[in-house]
């Protein structure tokens, strides 16, 4: 038997294998983009920690893991997660299911990438960079599918989940999905977003989004990545709000080995609005990057952010948030929090904020805080007779509530809450 | 709003000439020849009479830079620096020692008194014997000075005094030869040949610096200071310094630097390494005033500094002051390995940059002990086209239990034309220690300016007032003389851009 090809070599083999028959084959534009992929790919490799927004995130065990294409059987019938809204978007192994799916009612138009593909020349890969973003480049050269969604103007579309699910198969599997969303002007939308596995699932999961908020829209995106718990997660997001419009986006990471959230957003016209908020709960053996980079690239824009970290067993938390001001941008105001709670004295959180400010009327403050729970907090729950476990639990759950708090749709933060609630208490449980 | 734009026109018409300590002495020098190479080294480490130990000690330096890449990785930009194009070695011709004033070479007097440097200490500079022994006659505690100038020390004051309580205050190449165990043992122990290019760079080269060593118990009974002067034209300085504070002893450390106004860049590539023993407490305070350059960038010094104190001992504390205001580019982080259960470590820095200037500086706080804790405060104020960047670790050690740390990161920015930025790295692999970090990025308030200029304050005197309000946290920091000529630098760095 020969070996099978690892680290960049390995998907550069298989996409050199592939791409006659990946979607949009015959398609120029996505030839040009998957060859300009491809060659930015191999030039740049795996991210090493030499480079300093890998700085704390190790990707030799994504790179040395040898994956196969996705190969799972179409008509497969895997157990869906709860429903927040009343549409459903699922994907299996990063292909768009429409029998699974269901789509009526939903105020907007939904499609599978694939089948969409001749349709979206100058709207692909026109947010998402390939230079410098290996992993990006990586999803441009492989993906098979994703979601397109585009939301007619003064629309309010109600709420779409999106699922992810990752299946066990005998080699771990990749797949890339890459998900378009368009919100024209005045148009809103929620997304709930679930990415599961079963337990003993082993892939890799490598979303690239490319999120348009038009003049006056809203989109909220709550993501909730509760990855099987060998799988890695690697997304990353790019948005573009315009003038006037909001980007809410919460990111939940729960699940899988290893996991990097990173997520780029550009506020490109004046009165823009982003929140980005987001928890990272880590259990023994996990390994959660969450990495922001917010360009405020227009006047009186206004950016919040809050990130919580709680780490368990050895685990290690990494954020980094970088909030870049450009020199149109007067009249910012950004703000960004970042606070870790120690768990275990095997957990490690590595916390890079950061300020880039060349604007001069600007309000920007970044925090960040690292600690054990507080003791003077402690004693006052267990004074007033709650046992201390349950103590711990409650204070562990306050602190991620803050974040959550954050966010403004309620469907969206009901789920959230579901998710955080009792996390805890079933870590304590496990162990 | 038209009131910082009025004060920004107005400043800008006279940013001319505005660094009152940008001349030359004309003095009669000796250089090593142009350029770096192994055969430099060997006649910098004969020039100084250095024991075979030191000699091997600077080519294993040499031999790891040569291996070394410069950094590209602070936010600073310049265009490459030719190595081979600088002196390496500058130092004033030694004439026979000067038994008065009289005697001494007017030129180096002449700079001393340009430089501001009192009358009784400027006989003591240029090498006067016995113009040390009488100090303090007028009441005020004096000040033991080292002043180098180019290459070298040219001399160090009130010797004899410190001598009584043990203490050795000299020039490095005097140390040296008088106390080598003492430079050999410390030597290096804080920032290794191969720590970083410069430090490796100034490891093979250094030229001169100060050596201070406080014996266990003593309480160092005045200001110890080393003036910097880099005068010669294409020459780089490589100074070294290396304070040991033992057992239960204190000492404060001022350091000033400046250099004449050129059109060339100039390199300054210094080391400093701090050792604290148990109990003992190093205050290091900097006014960095080099040569900033013009209103156009041209000309000004690379200040790349490499500066790092070992909190050895238990309950030992280092304390470093900085106000920056000079250097075309800025990339210096003094730090502190905080090793000794219950040591302190604190960092409180003032950066300016205004015109094309260009700082990107900050602190390492390393945790290593118990309980062990550091603060720092940062101040960076930008204008012009200036660019500030604060660049910071904390990292706490699984060892560290119960450490703590608090950082403040205040940015002022002054015009649109600047910038300011911030990028603290938090590392933490310890549950019991608390982390705590703070940055704030605004611009002076129009309702503070209006306040002072309603009460009669010029606007340029109203700038300088809430700027060092601004930075009141720092300055409180610095002993008392230098706290004076910090406030007024501070007034003069932000002529040309606002006030």
């Amino acid at each position: 038997m020969t070996a099978h090809p690892t680290g960049a070599a390995g998907f550069l083999h298989r996409f050199e294998g592939l791409r006659r028959r990946l979607p949009g084959a015959r398609l120029p534009y996505v030839e040009a983009l998957r060859a300009q992929a491809a060659e930015a790919f191999r030039s740049q490799g795996f991210p090493t920690r030499r480079v300093e927004a890998w700085k704390y995130t190790d990707l030799r065990p994504v790179a040395d893991a040898g994956f196969d294409e996705a190969l799972s059987a179409v008509d497969s019938t895997p157990d869906l997660p709860t429903a927040y809204g009343a549409a459903r978007a699922v994907f299996v192994d990063g292909r768009f299911r429409t029998d699974l799916s269901t789509l009526d009612g939903l105020a907007c138009r939904v499609e599978g990438l694939a089948a969409a593909l001749p349709g979206l020349d100058g709207r692909l890969g026109q947010l998402a960079r390939v230079e410098a973003q290996p992993m990006v480049a990586l999803n441009t050269m492989l993906f098979e599918d994703g979601l397109v969604v585009t939301v007619p103007a003064g629309v309010a579309a109600g709420v779409l989940d999106l699922v992810s699910l990752g299946t066990a198969s005998e080699r771990p599997e990749a797949f890339h999905p890459r998900h378009l969303i368009r919100l024209e002007p005045g148009a809103s939308l929620t997304i709930v977003e679930t990415a599961t596995g079963p337990d003993e699932a082993r892939y890799l999961h490598n979303p690239v989004y490319e999120i348009e908020v038009s003049e006056g829209a809203t989109l909220t995106h709550a993501r909730i990545q509760q990855e099987a718990a060998r799988a890695f997660q690697l997304s990353t997001v790019y948005a573009r709000v315009a003038a006037g419009g909001t980007y809410d986006n919460f990111t939940l990471n729960a699940g899988g080995r290893l996991v990097r959230n990173e997520i780029h957003t550009v506020l490109a016209g004046p009165k823009a609005a982003c929140h980005m908020n987001g928890a990272q709960l880590l259990r023994d053996g996990q390994h959660a990057d969450t990495t922001t980079v917010l360009d405020h690239a227009a006047p009186d824009c206004a950016s919040r952010q809050t990130y919580k970290t709680v780490l368990s067993g050895k685990s290690r938390g990494v954020f980094q948030g970088k909030i870049h001001v450009h020199q149109v941008a007067q009249r910012t105001d950004g703000y960004q929090m970042n606070q870790a709670l120690l768990l275990s004295p095997e957990a490690e959180i590595d916390s890079k904020p950061q300020l880039e400010i060349y604007a001069d009327d600007v309000k920007c403050s970044h925090g960040a805080t690292v600690g054990e729970i507080d003791a003077e907090q402690l004693f006052y729950l267990r004074a007033r007779g709650i046992p201390e476990e349950r103590a711990r639990a409650m204070l562990v759950e306050a602190f991620l509530r803050e974040a959550i708090e954050g966010v403004q749709d309620e469907t969206a933060r009901a789920a959230l809450d579901a998710a955080v609630t009792g996390w805890w208490s079933r870590q304590e449980a496990a162990a | 709003m038209p009131a910082v734009t009025e004060t920004i026109d107005t400043v800008q018409s006279v940013t001319e000439g505005t660094y009152k300590w940008g001349f030359e002495t004309d003095i009669e020098m000796e250089f090593a020849p142009k350029g770096l190479s192994e055969d430099i080294v060997r006649f910098i480490s004969k020039k100084k009479n250095e024991p075979e130990w030191l000699l091997a000690w600077r080519l294993k330096a040499f031999a790891m830079w040569q291996k070394m890449e410069e950094p590209r990785w602070p936010a600073v930009t310049y265009p490459p620096i030719d190595y081979q194009d600088a002196y390496y070695y500058a130092a004033p011709v030694q004439k026979v020692k000067p038994k008065s004033l009289d005697e001494v070479d007017p030129e180096l007097l002449r700079t001393y008194a340009k430089l501001g440097i009192p009358l009784k200490e400027q006989a003591i500079l240029a090498g006067v014997e016995g113009a040390g022994e009488s100090p303090a006659d007028s009441g005020r505690m004096p000040i033991a000075v080292d002043a180098v100038f180019d290459s070298v020390s040219v001399a160090t004051t009130f010797k004899a005094r410190l001598e009584q309580e043990g203490i050795i205050f000299c020039a490095i190449s005097e140390a040296v030869q008088t106390h080598p165990e003492l430079v050999r043992q410390y030597l290096g122990t804080v920032v290794p040949q191969g720590d970083n290019f410069y430090a490796a760079l100034n490891s093979a080269v250094f030229t001169d610096g100060s050596f201070v060593y406080i014996p266990k118990g003593v309480r160092c009974p005045m200001e110890l200071s080393t003036y910097f002067r880099i005068n010669a034209k294409s020459t780089g300085q490589f100074e070294r310094t290396l304070i040991i504070a033992e057992e239960g002893s204190t000492v404060s450390y001022l350091e000033g630097c400046t250099a004449p106004m050129r059109d060339e860049n100039q390199l300054h590539a210094a080391v400093v390494e701090l050792v604290a023993l148990d109990d003992a407490t190093i205050k290091y305070s900097t006014v960095q005033n080099w040569y900033p350059g013009d209103a156009e960038g041209r000309g000004g010094i690379y200040n790349f500094v490499t500066k790092r104190a070992h909190c050895r001992g238990k309950r030992s504390k280092v304390s470093w002051t900085q106000v920056e205001t000079g250097s075309a580019i800025t990339w210096k982080y003094p730090s502190c390995v905080l090793l000794g259960d219950d040591s302190v470590g604190e960092f409180y820095s003032v950066a300016i940059t205004n015109n094309r200037q260009q700082a990107d500086t900050g602190t390492k706080m390393i945790h290593v002990g118990k309980r062990t804790t550091s603060t720092i405060v940062s101040k960076g104020i930008s204008a012009g086209r200036g660019q500030n960047t604060y660049r910071g670790l904390v990292r706490v050690a699984p060892t560290a239990s119960s450490a703590r740390n608090f950082t403040q990161c205040d940015s002022l920015l002054i015009g649109d034309q600047c910038g300011a930025h911030t990028v603290p790295y938090i590392e933490n692999r310890c549950m019991t220690a608390k982390v705590e970090h703070e940055a704030t990025t605004s611009r002076i308030a129009e309702d503070q300016l209006f306040y002072c200029r309603q009460r009669g304050l010029s606007e340029e005197d109203a700038v300088g007032l809430i700027v060092n309000g601004f930075c009141r946290e720092v300055l409180k920091e610095l002993p008392m003389e230098f706290a004076v000529e910090a406030q007024k630098l501070l007034q003069i760095s932000l002529e040309g851009s606002v006030g």
